[in-house]
């Protein structure tokens, strides 16, 4: 079994795309996402000054805010950007001042709010209240904290599946597992080698994206590491089953990617890898809830974000054992060994 | 059904061939043997045990070395690598040294299994089968799309292999390899037995030694020529097939020169003359009525 699981690492590290996708690619991907919704706020806001009696004072009026930057507009233009998204906002100089705005965009409505305290001050309107800002920017609370997670655990499911699944198929369609069928060597170890070479790598993922996002944004592990290395753990096993259940009968590689692509997809849009789930109406809440996936991210959160203990992550951890668990009695049962 | 109706009883120690042309169903004969496949009826027996699931299945494994038809073998391990896993399964193997050199394949032991040659794979995939330190050895068409050396290497480890007591089975379509390997040949058409002996007894069957291939120029076979040719002396059988004549003949010193002095007689000339020792392509022409190597 050992000699199995160390061809089958053997097998992995030598090929290099695999490497890739498995290790580089969710780096890449934090990287990207993390520089993109960097907490520099929003930005300035664009918005647009209707061409008119009145344009230029206004547009001048509004860039004087440090958080617009307005341009004026012809009709024509003005209407394609605010439907491409590129303003905000459009103000209509005039009487009464007209804010053309979809009220949908949370950008937007921001730039209303903004443009309107401009102008409303700029005619005489003073607060009654004296205010003052105090901005706070806590480490577990940006976006980066929010995806490192999402992204440990889709990382977790797609190395999983990925490379239990390929590795098995190409050994059927090579007619390799009945090679091995042709020897004294048990099923059983077979199907342990895989879990056993994916813990390996296991280790290896975690350390490269947690370490990563400890460096370069400063992501900390709020909870214990040995929770977390217990919560990945199970999530391999877990995933891993899963991928043994995909490969248990496919006979070709393009039959079993369809199979993976079925099983993975609907999870990274609907387990809160890359936003939160409760965006989904609440009727779906309760299925999304107990997609492996799903469950294995908000104990990471738990654990990453808030600090959790291992006791109190109870249901979501029943929910990835219990289909890896089932996962792995199918594949066991059905399993084409040759 | 791919198999039917078939009785074979190996010795121990011998060289046992499978033969047949595509599609006969020897991979399935082998297939049973080996256990990986179910027969639908019928007793098999191998080294005096029945198959059998678990441990008494997986202790029969531990004496037998297999080679399959199709098998790829991971192209990133390298030949020693894949030599150890292999190894890996059985309680009493080879080194990975002692089945290299069984192979003569050291100097490629760190080669990835990619970048070898056919012929090195199919040792290296022999060698697989070898390294179990097997009783019996099951090769199934060890030599189908190789080249003469490389065929040539093969049969020379199969030779070593029996030479120090091994009992081999092995399926194949090239009736040279059998004359020249084994012992006993079975052949096989659409999944039966046909004929069983040695070589040397199927082609005394043909009761000649010779066979004489010939064709017209103006082209046809007439059949007034086919009925002189069956009755002359010294010719045991005489195939047409297109253009071609066949003649299976006793003595070809007589029935040569009297075979061309019949055509001359007849105004008729050649465009083709051959003649050839019978092999078992002629035995399995004489059987089927079909050529092997076009099937």
């Amino acid at each position: 079994m050992f000699q199995l699981a160390l061809a089958r690492m053997r097998e992995f590290y030598r090929e290099p795309e695999a490497v890739f996708w498995v290790f580089g690619f969710p780096i890449v991907l934090a990287f990207a996402l993390g520089l993109a919704f960097r907490n520099s706020g929003p930005g300035e806001l664009q918005v647009g000054v209707a061409a008119g009696p009145g344009d230029r004072a206004v547009a001048a009026l509004l860039d004087s805010s440090p958080q617009l930057a307005a341009t004026v507009l012809d009709t024509a233009t003005a209407r394609l950007r605010l439907r491409t998204g590129r303003i905000a906002l459009l103000v209509l100089p005039g009487d009464p001042v007209v804010y053309r705005y979809d009220s949908t965009r949370t950008e937007s409505r921001l730039a209303r709010l903004e443009v309107d305290d401009v102008l409303q001050r700029a005619r005489g309107r003073t607060n009654p209240a004296a205010v003052r800002d105090d901005r706070v920017v806590a480490p577990g609370s940006r976006y980066i904290d929010f995806l490192i997670p999402g992204l440990l655990g889709m990382n977790l499911l797609g190395s999983g599946i990925w490379g239990v699944g390929f590795s098995v198929v190409q050994a059927r369609q090579k007619k390799l597992l009945k090679r091995f069928m042709a020897t004294p060597m048990r099923r059983s170890h077979y199907l342990l080698s895989f879990i056993l070479s994916r813990l390996v790598f296991l280790i290896l993922e975690v350390v490269a994206l947690v370490g990563f996002g400890r460096l370069m944004f400063g992501v900390g592990v709020r909870g214990s590491l040995a929770t977390l290395a217990g919560i990945t753990i199970l999530g391999a096993f877990a995933f891993a089953g899963l991928g043994l259940l995909v490969a248990s009968r496919a006979r070709t590689i393009e039959g079993v990617s369809g199979l993976m692509n079925l099983v993975m997809l609907p999870m990274w849009i609907l387990s809160g890898t890359f936003f939160s789930y409760a965006r989904f109406p609440d009727a779906m809440i309760p299925f999304v809830k107990a997609l492996p996936l799903t469950a294995l991210n908000d104990a990471l959160r738990a654990v990453m974000i808030d600090g959790a203990a291992l006791a109190s992550l109870g249901a979501p951890l029943a929910i990835v054992a219990g289909w890896g668990a089932v996962s792995f009695a199918i594949a066991l049962k059905i399993f084409r060994w040759r | 059904m791919a198999v039917a109706g078939l009785d074979l009883t190996i010795a121990a120690g011998e060289c046992f061939g499978l033969l047949g042309p595509n599609g006969a169903g020897k991979t399935t004969t082998i297939e049973i043997l080996e256990g990986l496949t179910a027969p639908d009826g019928g007793v098999v027996e191998v080294l005096g045990e029945p198959w059998r699931e678990g441990a008494a299945g997986r202790a029969l494994r531990e004496r037998l070395g297999i080679q399959l038809q199709e098998t790829q073998l991971a192209e990133k391990l390298t030949v020693a690598e894949t030599l150890g896993l292999f190894r890996s399964f059985y309680r009493r193997s080879h080194t990975v040294d002692e089945v290299l050199a069984l192979v003569e394949l050291e100097e490629k032991r760190r080669a990835r299994v990619a970048t070898l040659s056919g012929g090195q794979k199919q040792r290296l995939a022999v060698a697989c089968a070898l390294v179990s330190r097997p009783e019996l050895l099951f090769l199934d068409e060890p030599t189908t799309g190789l080249d003469p050396h490389s065929r040539r290497q093969l049969w020379e480890i199969i030779r070593r292999f029996r030479a120090a007591g091994g009992t081999v089975l092995l399926t194949t379509h090239y009736m040279e390899e059998a004359e020249r390997l084994c012992d006993r040949v079975a052949i096989m058409d659409h999944g039966k037995v046909i004929a069983l002996g040695t070589p040397r007894e199927l082609i005394a069957s043909l009761g000649a030694d010779h066979v004489v291939d010939f064709a017209l120029k103006e082209g046809g076979t007439p059949d007034d020529l086919v009925d002189i040719l069956r009755a002359m002396g010294g010719v045991t059988a005489v195939r047409t097939g297109g253009d071609d004549i066949s003649l299976t003949v006793v003595e070809l010193h007589r029935a040569l020169p009297a075979l061309l002095a019949l055509l001359q007689a007849r105004g008729v000339e050649l465009s083709l003359l051959t003649t050839h020792h019978a092999t078992l392509d002629d035995v399995f022409v004489a059987l089927t009525g079909r050529q092997l190597r076009d099937t």
